[in-house]
């Protein structure tokens, strides 16, 4: 069909597309294309708009990504973001799985469903609410707190104290996440064809050699992949999360890239410098992504994308 | 004496396949307690922050603190923070934004997830590119509120919507709904004459109501809990959302204003009484949860489709 004819008999359809891509030109790609005030001293007093600044502001190549790197402040944010990915990476990532696994051997229907609908339920609140409520339970003032009172014990201020916050917040990501994370597993292992574990069992195999080499192989090409969108994200801890108790806990534990960016660009107004931190954030994320894609074929592994 | 084979043969009225053994006693007791430990870890922060709310002063005096027993039903926290001031204009807002929100999200998505529904149609491959391409490049906090501020936003209630209109996520998990109709339905559709709008309106919407609400939900509750974008562009007071109000009773410490402390409000039947700063902030607390709770259940039991064809096909 010549291209006329595909336009006379598809335009509807693109013209279906253009309210969305409109929204993503100018909210998503534009910043992401303003990105460039990475290597300005960019001055938003230098014009009456934005773009006028921007074309006013002095070019200084790399200056901005030279003074973050000379900066303990921006090294201490990278460390913090690492050490949270990796401990996540240990105390919440098998969690999920390890759910679906117990969820899905419960047989009883309204157990399960009911189970579901319960745990599926946190994901569905705002960080603030979340960080809320853990005060509110953990807190100085909270329900432990008053409960061990009661009793005549005194309970240590979880919500401030520094050296417990990498425990703080992988439970308060446990508590809103670990259920909807659950779900992809869930799927997977609805998708392993029960003759599997028919054929195990007449063999002899009991439960234990039946999850071995049934369940946990039918689940690792999604492990696979979640860890690999896990390692891609390492640098992405969540921004709420942080800017929440940044305060009640201080600088040295809670500062994570996001945070650093914020107070960097929005805080003490370096908008280059901020801009920068941003960017090399979005540039090494992209390289972990696709480096732990490209690892995940080596493995023999399907990864994100396939190669075709 | 059974062989094998009879052995597997599923038993009636089980559950349980037949070559599942039934798991030991500590086995389940082991399973029945992590469960309970779960669900109970879930529900008993709301259910005393709930009942706190709906607590007189005495009780709360006398529980020292948060309340676990119900003894009374006292709703004169709510009657305080909706008799106007910031928590009222907070839930107005949050309720606008969520509505306009995701009557738009969602109706820009639905149209560009059908756009893309079929997968021979003219500029199918890079507009979907065009789309798939936000999951790698991010646009960054700084130009964003840059674009954002340029615009003119700033403390505009667009601002809260706008930026966050368009997700590409959803938008795959609506297409690969879309494509999983028959294409036989669709082509007799335009046999008979119907353009793409009345085929979008008439037929694939109509079958695909599930996971549209899916997708509903998931708009809705972003645009509720929107957090970040008030702290970025909103600074008037009245214009803050609820979650901006819930930051600054629970986490930062402070008092409702214009009807906090020692506000008196008179409740017909009750009488004058003082509802006691915390249930107020608990009140507050539940006001943001409560919408998700009302659309939840109805939405719920869609989930697994809408999110696994979404992921898988993704």
């Amino acid at each position: 069909m010549s291209f006329g004819a595909r336009l006379r008999r598809d335009w509807p359809l693109i013209l279906m597309c253009v309210p969305a891509m409109l929204l993503l030109a100018v909210f998503h790609y534009l910043p992401a294309l303003g990105n460039v005030i990475a290597f300005q001293d960019y001055n938003p007093f230098a014009g009456d708009s934005p773009l006028q600044a921007f074309l006013s502001s002095e070019w200084i190549g790399f200056g901005n990504f030279q003074y973050l790197f000379e900066t303990p402040a921006f090294w201490e944010s990278v460390r913090n973001t690492l050490g949270i990915t990796a401990f996540q990476l240990v105390f919440y990532f098998p969690i999920p799985i390890m759910l679906a696994m117990l969820l899905n051997s419960i047989l009883s229907p309204r157990i399960r469903s009911f189970v579901q609908s319960v745990v599926y339920l946190p994901h569905f609140f705002s960080w603030v609410l979340v960080v809320s409520l853990f005060q509110m339970m953990l807190g100085g003032a909270g329900l432990v707190a008053q409960t061990a009172r009661d009793a005549g014990f005194t309970a240590p201020d979880f919500m401030t104290d520094p050296d417990t916050f990498y425990f703080l917040i992988t439970s308060q990501a446990l508590w809103k996440d670990a259920g909807w994370g659950m779900i992809v597993f869930l799927a997977a292992l609805a998708a392993i064809d029960p003759s599997l574990y028919e054929a195990a069992a007449a063999d002899g195999a009991g439960r234990w050699r039946r999850l071995w080499h049934i369940t946990l192989p039918g689940l690792r090409p999604v492990i696979v992949l979640l860890l690999i969108l896990r390692l891609g994200d390492a640098l992405n801890v969540g921004f709420e999360q942080f800017y929440l108790q940044r305060e009640a806990v201080g600088r040295d534990a809670a500062e994570v890239l996001d945070t650093y960016v914020y107070y960097q660009g929005i805080g003490v107004q370096q908008w280059g410098v901020g801009a920068a931190a941003g960017l090399f954030k979005a540039l090494v994320g992209l390289l972990l992504i696709l480096g732990a894609n490209k690892v995940a074929h080596r493995l023999g592994e399907q990864g994100i994308y396939s190669k075709s | 004496m059974t062989t094998a084979a009879e052995s597997l043969k599923p038993r009636r009225g089980e559950l349980r396949p037949a070559w599942e053994e039934k798991p030991s006693v500590l086995g389940r007791l082991g399973k029945g307690t992590i469960l309970t430990l779960v669900v109970l870890a879930v529900l008993v922060p709301l259910w005393v922050v709930v009942v706190t709310s709906l607590s007189s002063t005495e009780t709360i005096n006398r529980a020292g603190g948060y309340v676990f027993l119900p003894r009374e039903f006292n709703a004169s926290a709510y009657v305080v923070i909706f008799s106007g001031g910031q928590v009222t204009d907070a839930v107005l807002v949050s309720t606008l934004v969520t509505v306009i929100g995701t009557a738009l999200s969602l109706s820009v998505t639905v149209l560009a997830a059908y756009g893309l529904s079929r997968t021979g149609s003219l500029g199918h491959r890079p507009i979907l590119f065009y789309f798939l391409l936000t999951f790698l490049i991010y646009p960054g906090m700084i130009p964003s509120y840059l674009v954002v501020t340029g615009l003119g936003l700033k403390d505009n209630l667009l601002a809260l919507v706008l930026p966050a209109a368009v997700s590409a996520f959803n938008l795959v998990v609506l297409r690969a709904f879309f494509m999983s109709i028959p294409a036989e339905l669709l082509d007799s559709a335009r046999i008979d004459g119907a353009g793409e709008w009345r085929i979008l309106l008439r037929i694939v919407l109509p079958l695909s109501r599930a996971v549209t609400a899916v997708v509903g939900l998931f708009y809705a509750v972003g645009y509720w809990n929107t957090f970040f974008n008030a702290v970025l562009y909103i600074d008037r007071n009245d214009l803050q959302p609820v979650q901006r109000v819930l930051q600054q009773f629970i986490l930062a410490g402070q008092v409702p204003t214009n009807a906090g402390a020692g506000a008196v409000v008179h409740l017909p039947g009750i009488g004058y009484t003082a509802p006691p700063n915390l249930a107020i902030k608990m009140a507050v607390v539940v006001v943001t949860v409560v919408p998700a709770l009302i659309v939840y259940p109805f939405v719920q039991r869609h989930f697994t489709k809408g999110v696994i064809v979404g992921a898988v096909k993704g």
